[in-house]
């Protein structure tokens, strides 16, 4: 079976027979060095799939991954998520009038509001976001439509935004800031929460602004000009974005939240990956008794509404949600693990049939010459 | 451009000779290409990369300039007339193979790079990039590497020009003789005219195809070295016309010559001439035996756009890293073989090395070998082995027991230095011989002293005792330096006499006639009156014939000399049997009188000669036999069964004659005993070739159908290039065929050539003889052009550049005489025997490592670009990109490349012992199973689902929910970071996946380029960087709020095993039922240490064939030695001088 193979003779150094080459003086043979590199012949390690690498591969990964995927959906199953679509697209919604009768130019918001009841009480931290969907925030022009330099309090780019927010750059004449298409599309609804307990009184829930942005948006991607000393001469001689009601130095009282460091601000500008998101907008602190943070019962959402969605056939939400250590609700990991695991399981039970079928027959197979 | 090539035919005179000679253009062959191959002592500066040249341009030059030359029926042209020769405006004599000069450079060739379709697909991205409102990266990303592989190309086409410039303008001022108007001037070679009357001397190369007027030399001889043209190092005699001869070294008769040639215009037919020259009215007819032509290599390139580039081009995701990462792994690779030490040969000290910028992975698709035979198979040396004498068997050497001894180089030679006139590099093993010999033996006097008189060799002494021999077939040469060494010496012949020296006494032997040697008669015959006045008739020739001819008396002696040429035989020797006949006095008279009556005669001449030998050539009394080696190179016979187990087909494409060619095949075990068949096609005309190669596929295959089913599909960028392909017939049983130059050349003919292909493809073997430079390329293309197979042409000479250069792969034989072939190839080395490791172990690795590199490569950017593209759903559209501009950048350039080139460089799937132990591992790159179509649909198709993946699992991880802080993380900065995390992973556990060799490098490339990622991502998306650049970095903190996450790790661990599982439990579930030959070898590797190399065994076969014998296979010189011309012309001068320094040896 063997092929009666030829074999150069063994022209290698390791054999004396070369010896004549390498004398002192002797002119350098063109012979190739002998390094393990050279010819080849690194040492390496050869791994191969066999049987006893692989079918054990599968069964522990199926095993591993199934209680992980169970306590993953157990764990989103445990958080609690309250969501509410008040864009007022149909008659009978609360805000419809409001979506209905926007205009850009009235000066007092119009201002709805939705109730609705919390079935579970919510304990802990909740969060309260607000969601929007068909709002591509991920359109290429869009995402580009900012100048990180002027929210970062570069004087020059205060004066002077990069061009990458046109048209949103100037307006009369003066440098927009903040400049571009995201800034001026800031989301400006006002949601405030009430509860309503069952003697009927309407008791205002505590809304947290504060601790909604990143650390590192708001320490160090976005400052002010000029320190934070004044805000309105720092921002002197620029104008407000063109949708906003109000310039950036007067969006909060509070300095520490005011001007490119205001953290809805931040928030807004960190843009969504995909055209429905959900934005952080408010934290609902708990409490330190052991009452729960959000009791079951009846609520009303005061919506100012400022922010039109339906012109491009968006929608707008408000999300009670508490949190786990893994985030957000979010049944798809377990669901994906416990699956991933069984299929590897089956995968590993298949593998194995096949592999006493077969292998017999390739382990006794001769290589044909 | 001028369409002519440097001729570059030697002649060979003796010192101080000259000879005159009548240019003429007209034998100039035609090339299509337009290619010029300079002279040998001009090649070493021209090895420019020829072979890649595009030709558009100058293919349609080439073409307007053939359509003008086939309107020229003939040619006319006067001597000693240029008015009247320029008036026909037939090109001049200079040549030029440049391609720029200063001013034409910059455009030509950027406009030359820009029709590499790779180059002008990057400018277009380049361009793309430009507009601001398409361009979502930046442009310099790609203008750099694209300025940077053009400036290097430029570099190298600028040098490579100018030493083109520098050799033309030394073959073009090569200075030569002219006479004008009487006088000889020196003249640039380029300046000569056609029609000039030229003298050249001796060792000059011809840079023109002449027509011989007269020599200094007797006879009006030249003798010209032809090993450019057909490989054979013998010279070649060409005679003057008588009428020009006259003219000698007269200048003045020269200077009033005024012949006329009236001949064919260029062809590139080498072996035939027609023309007719008229002088003073009268028309002499012109053969080739007048022209010293020029040689015929041609340099037909078609410009060959590989499967790659197509590749490049269709793809619009190919970044120009993967241009780069090409060029880089085919360097590397033929680094590797140039650092072989197992392709190092000692002896002349030289190793493999590659010589142009090559496609190293075609090595591993090898389907078709064409190898020329002198110089490449064989050493091209005869040597004299073996002999048997009146019944005794010499040469063998035997221990006590009886052995075979194998003859080493460290065997005890034979001392002949008791013979001064022995030829020193004649090696013997055999003392018992020389014994007898000196001992008196008369059977073995009478051996070598018809091996010193029978033949036409003619002998050159320069100094006293220092002989050479000028031999028209090696054979010969080597069996009269046999006879030399064992004290027979030849020594001077006139047409007359023979003069030789028996045992140290000088003889000389009346030369009463030769019955020189045809293909029919198969021998040939001296008759010799010793001093004592004994006439004999010595006679060599192939065995069948002599045996026929023999008296009964020797029937003892023929059955015991029948058991030695059959030993011979089976040892692939040559054999030639010996035979004397001691002539009556009387008889003799009266057949003098006949023999010179019949070679008078005017009709019938042949026959009659005929019959007159036939009657004296008969009750001979055998003497013995011989066997010349024609030394095969080391391990030819195991490297060709190799290749043979590996589906190589190998076609020996040769100049030799028919019989040598048959000889080597079976010795190199080409053609073997046990072949059902061996068909030999030498018919002379179209019809008979038709009928020989109908009736072999007939007899191989009679079912096969009569037409050939040639399958026409199109190909290439937009399916533009036709292609035909002739599918492989299945034969039962071996079949080999031997076809010959002139029936090669109707073969060749369109409506022949697709039989030619058919019938030559259902042989094991093709042997190719007696073939022009030419045809060998012809042969090359047709299978290239057919078959669709990548091919490999091997060949030492000159005459070999052509089909070097036709073939995808050129190999030259280097460390022999000639640099042509060795400087026109891609890889050159000193053995044949190496192409098997050059194949079966780099050409494999070569290929593997190419298609690992490509289809990874494709892998990952197409699975990169997939996740754009489901993206696209997901952002209106708007080529918004998933990852940071910064990671596109590097992802090519930086995270995966080295690990890939990693891959490319060091991969094996087993070692180089395994592989030649295997030649079957050699099979699935022939197919090109690794880069197929399928192997490409599946590999997208995997990109495909591995994109789905890498893109909606962290989609609908990241989707509607938050960090654990209840902050931010499905904003696209968290996301783009996140899916590029997978990504990267994912691809380099694909790696790990494909890497099947992992060295030190492997691992440090793939873990390192992941630290690098994870590194770069962190000082990027740092602060700091942040805060120097901020528009340019708008990714700080990304990192640190999004991969201290758990679920965005359990989500990488989640997509890495979705994409890896499948990939692992398919090539485990094939391995399993439908195992390969590699998985076989590579499980067996992992089990048993490597083969070892298995110990040379001295290759004997049991053969019951009568190797050929050992002759010229033309008419010999008889007529010329014997010419009574030879006598009237001149006083004889001393003969010795005629021959230049050749010695057998050497030929």
């Amino acid at each position: 079976m063997m092929a009666s193979s030829y074999n150069a003779k063994e022209e290698d150094g390791h054999h004396s027979g070369s010896s004549s080459h390498g004398g002192p003086g002797a002119m350098k043979s063109k012979k190739p060095d002998n390094t393990a590199f050279k010819q080849q012949r690194l040492p390496a390690w050869q791994p191969i799939l066999t049987a006893g690498t692989v079918l054990p591969a599968f069964f522990v990964i199926g095993l591993i991954f199934i209680p992980i995927g169970i306590g993953l959906f157990v764990t989103s199953n445990n958080i609690k998520e309250f969501e509410i679509d008040y864009t007022g697209v149909e008659v009978d919604t609360p805000c419809y009038n409001c979506a209905k009768n926007f205009s850009w130019n009235s000066t007092t918001p119009c201002v709805c509001a939705v109730n609705f009841t919390l079935d579970q009480p919510f304990e802990s931290n909740v969060y309260m976001y607000y969601g929007l969907s068909n709002f591509y925030q991920n359109h290429r022009r869009y995402v580009k439509s900012r100048d990180d330099s002027q929210l970062n309090g570069v004087e020059s780019n205060l004066r002077q935004p990069s061009k990458e927010c046109e048209p949103y750059r100037t307006s009369e004449g003066l440098p927009i800031a903040p400049c571009g298409a995201i800034a001026n599309s800031l989301f400006n609804d006002t949601l405030t929460l009430y509860y309503i307990p069952p003697n009927g009184t309407k008791l205002s829930v505590p809304l947290t602004k504060k601790g909604i942005a990143w650390w590192t948006d708001k320490h160090v991607k976005f400052r002010n000009p000029g320190g934070s000393a004044n805000l309105s001469t720092a921002f002197q001689g620029t104008a407000k974005p063109v949708n906003w009601r109000k310039p950036v130095y007067e969006l909060d009282e509070d300095s520490e939240n005011n001007g490119f460091i205001n953290e809805d601000f931040i928030v807004w500008m960190r843009t969504a990956a995909l055209p429905t998101f959900r934005k952080l907008y408010r934290i609902i602190q708990k409490k330190p008794n052991s009452t729960p943070t959000l009791s079951s019962g009846k609520y009303v959402l005061e919506i100012a509404y400022n922010y039109p969605v339906l012109s491009f056939d968006g929608r707008k939400r408000m999300i009670l949600s508490t949190i786990s250590w893994m985030g957000g609700k979010n049944p798809f990991l377990g669901i994906a693990y416990i699956t991933v695991g069984s299929i590897c399981f089956f995968l590993g039970v298949v593998l194995l049939i096949i592999h006493h079928k077969y292998d017999t027959r390739s382990n006794s197979a001769e290589i044909p010459n | 451009m001028n369409n002519r090539k440097e001729p570059y035919q030697r002649r060979k005179q003796r010192e101080g000779g000259h000879l005159h000679l009548f240019t003429s253009n007209s034998f100039l062959s035609e090339e299509p290409e337009g290619n010029i191959f300079p002279s040998p002592s001009l090649l070493c500066c021209c090895h420019t990369g020829v072979k890649v040249k595009d030709g558009i341009w100058s293919f349609l030059l080439s073409q307007l300039e053939k359509k003008e030359k086939k309107q020229e029926e003939e040619r006319l042209l006067r001597a000693n007339d240029r008015g009247f020769n320029l008036s026909f405006q037939y090109a001049n004599n200079a040549i030029r193979t440049s391609k720029y000069n200063i001013f034409t450079f910059l455009p030509l060739n950027l406009f030359e790079q820009f029709r590499r379709l790779a180059n002008a697909y990057f400018l277009f991205l380049l361009i793309l990039q430009m507009i601001p409102q398409v361009s979502s990266l930046s442009w310099f990303t790609t203008a750099v590497p694209l300025v940077l592989v053009l400036s290097i190309t430029a570099a190298k086409d600028a040098s490579d020009d100018i030493n083109r410039h520098k050799c033309d303008k030394q073959v073009n001022n090569r200075e030569v003789e002219v006479l004008i108007d009487g006088e000889l001037k020196k003249e640039k070679w380029k300046d000569v005219q056609v029609g000039d009357i030229i003298k050249l001397e001796n060792n000059e190369f011809v840079t023109a195809d002449l027509l011989l007027l007269s020599s200094s030399e007797p006879l009006n001889l030249v003798y010209v070295e032809t090993a450019e043209l057909d490989g054979e190092t013998n010279l070649k005699v060409k005679q003057a016309l008588t009428v020009t001869g006259e003219m000698g070294d007269s200048t003045e008769a020269l200077a009033t010559f005024n012949g006329e040639v009236r001949c064919e215009p260029p062809n590139n037919c080498l072996d035939k001439f027609k023309g007719t020259l008229t002088v003073n009215g009268q028309a002499y007819s012109l053969d080739n035996d007048k022209v010293l032509l020029r040689g015929c290599v041609n340099a037909s390139l078609s410009s060959f756009l590989t499967f790659w580039s197509y590749v490049i081009v269709l793809n619009t995701v190919v970044p120009i890293s993967l241009y780069v990462s090409v060029e880089i792994i085919r360097l590397g690779n033929s680094f590797f073989i140039d650092w072989d030490r197992k392709m190092y040969y000692p002896k002349n000290d030289t190793c493999s090395s590659k010589n142009h910028h090559t496609l190293n992975e075609e090595l591993g698709q090898i389907k078709y070998i064409f190898s020329d035979k002198t110089g490449t198979l064989t050493q091209n040396i005869m040597t004299f082995n073996k002999c048997s004498i009146n019944g005794k068997a010499y040469g063998e050497l035997c221990d006590f027991s009886g052995q075979r001894i194998e003859i080493t180089e460290k065997t005890p030679r034979v001392d002949f230095s008791w013979n001064q006139l022995a030829d020193p590099k004649f090696i013997f093993h055999d003392h018992s011989l020389v014994e007898t010999v000196r001992e008196g033996n008369p059977e073995v006097q009478s051996f070598f002293r018809l091996l010193a008189l029978c033949h036409t060799v003619m002998p050159e002494e320069k100094k006293d005792g220092e002989l050479f021999y000028q031999a028209q077939s090696p054979d010969e040469g080597a069996l009269v330096t046999a006879a030399r060494n064992f004290g027979f010496v030849f020594r001077s012949r006139t047409p007359e006499t023979i003069t030789i020296m028996e045992m140290g006494r000088k003889v000389v032997y009346e030369l009463v006639a030769v019955l020189d040697f045809n293909n029919v008669r198969k021998r040939m015959s001296v008759i010799v009156r010793s001093p004592e006045g004994k006439t004999t008739l010595y006679c060599k020739g192939a065995d069948t014939i002599i045996y026929e001819r023999l008296h009964p008396s020797c029937r003892d002696l023929m059955k015991v000399t029948t058991d030695h040429l059959n030993m011979y035989a089976g040892d692939g020797l040559r054999t030639l049997v010996l035979a004397s006949k001691d002539l009556d006095e009387s008889y003799m008279q009266e057949w003098r009188k006949r023999h010179n009556e019949a070679s008078t005669a005017l009709d019938g001449r042949e026959e009659r000669l005929e019959e007159l030998y036939e009657e004296i050539e008969k009750d001979m009394t055998l003497l013995g036999a011989t066997a010349v080696e024609d030394k095969l190179q080391d391990g030819v016979p195991q490297t060709i069964e190799q290749l043979a187990k590996a589906d190589i087909k190998i076609w020996v494409l040769t100049g030799d004659k028919q019989e040598t060619a048959e000889n080597i095949g079976y010795s190199c075990n080409m053609l073997r005993e046990e072949m059902n068949d061996v068909f030999i096609v030498a018919a002379n005309t179209a019809e008979g070739v038709r009928e020989e190669l109908r009736s072999a596929r007939r007899k191989m295959c009679p079912d096969a159908a009569e037409q050939p089913s040639v399958s026409t599909s199109r190909s290439g960028l937009f399916w533009l290039k036709k292609t035909q392909t002739v599918q492989d017939e299945k034969v039962d049983g071996e079949y080999a065929m031997l076809i010959n130059g002139h029936s090669l050349a109707f073969a060749l003919e369109e409506d022949l050539e697709l039989e030619l292909l058919r019938t030559a493809c259902m042989c094991q073997t093709v042997i190719c003889c007696r073939v022009t430079p030419l045809q060998k390329a012809q042969v090359v293309q047709l299978v290239k052009k057919y078959k669709q197979a990548v091919t490999l042409a091997i060949g030492d000479g000159a005459n070999d550049v052509s089909m070097i250069k036709a073939a995808h792969i050129g190999v030259g034989i280097s460390g022999q005489e000639g640099m042509q072939a060795v400087l026109s190839s891609d890889f050159s080395f000193a053995q044949f025997r190496y192409l098997q490791r050059l194949l079966l172990v780099h050409g494999r690795w070569s290929y593997l490592r190419m298609c690992k590199f490509l289809r990874y490569f494709f892998y990952k950017n197409f699975t990169f670009t997939f996740v754009h593209f489901w993206y696209a759903f997901f952002c209106g559209f708007s080529a918004q990109t998933v990852y940071d501009e910064w990671f596109i950048t590097l992802y090519n350039t930086v995270y995966t490349s080295l690990p890939v080139l990693a891959l490319s460089l060091f991969d094996q799937d087993v070692n180089d012992r395994w592989s030649s132990q295997y030649p079957q591992l050699y099979a699935p790159g022939q197919q090109n199973l690794y880069f197929s179509k399928k192997a490409f649909m599946n590999l997208t198709a995997f990109s495909c689902y591995s994109s789905l993946v890498l893109y909606f699992v962290p989609w609908a991880a990241i989707h509607d929910t938050v960090r654990d802080d209840g902050k931010d993380i499905a904003d696209y900065q968290s996301f783009a970071l996140f899916a590029q995390t997978c990504l990267l992973i994912v691809v380099s556990i694909q790696m790990c996946l494909d890497t099947y060799h992992w060295t030190a490098v492997n691992n440090l490339f793939i873990w390192g380029s992941l630290a690098t990622y994870f590194a770069v991502t962190f000082t990027m998306y740092s602060n700091g960087i942040f805060v120097i650049i901020p528009s340019a970095f708008p990714f700080v903190g990304t990192e640190r709020n999004t991969l201290n996450l758990p679920n965005v790790w359990l989500t990488i661990i989640l997509t890495s095993l979705l994409c890896i599982l499948p990939v692992v439990a398919y090539r485990f579930i094939v391995m399993q039922i439908r195992p390969t030959i590699n998985d076989k070898v590579r499980h067996r590797a992992r089990k048993e240490p490597p083969p070892a190399p298995a110990p040379r065994r001295p290759a004997r076969r049991v053969s019951t064939r009568r190797s050929g014998y050992a002759f010229a296979h033309s008419k010999g010189y008889g007529d010329l030695v014997t010419s009574q011309r030879f006598l009237m012309k001149r006083p004889v001068k001393s003969r010795v001088m005629l021959f230049s320094h050749i010695t057998p040896a050497e030929t």
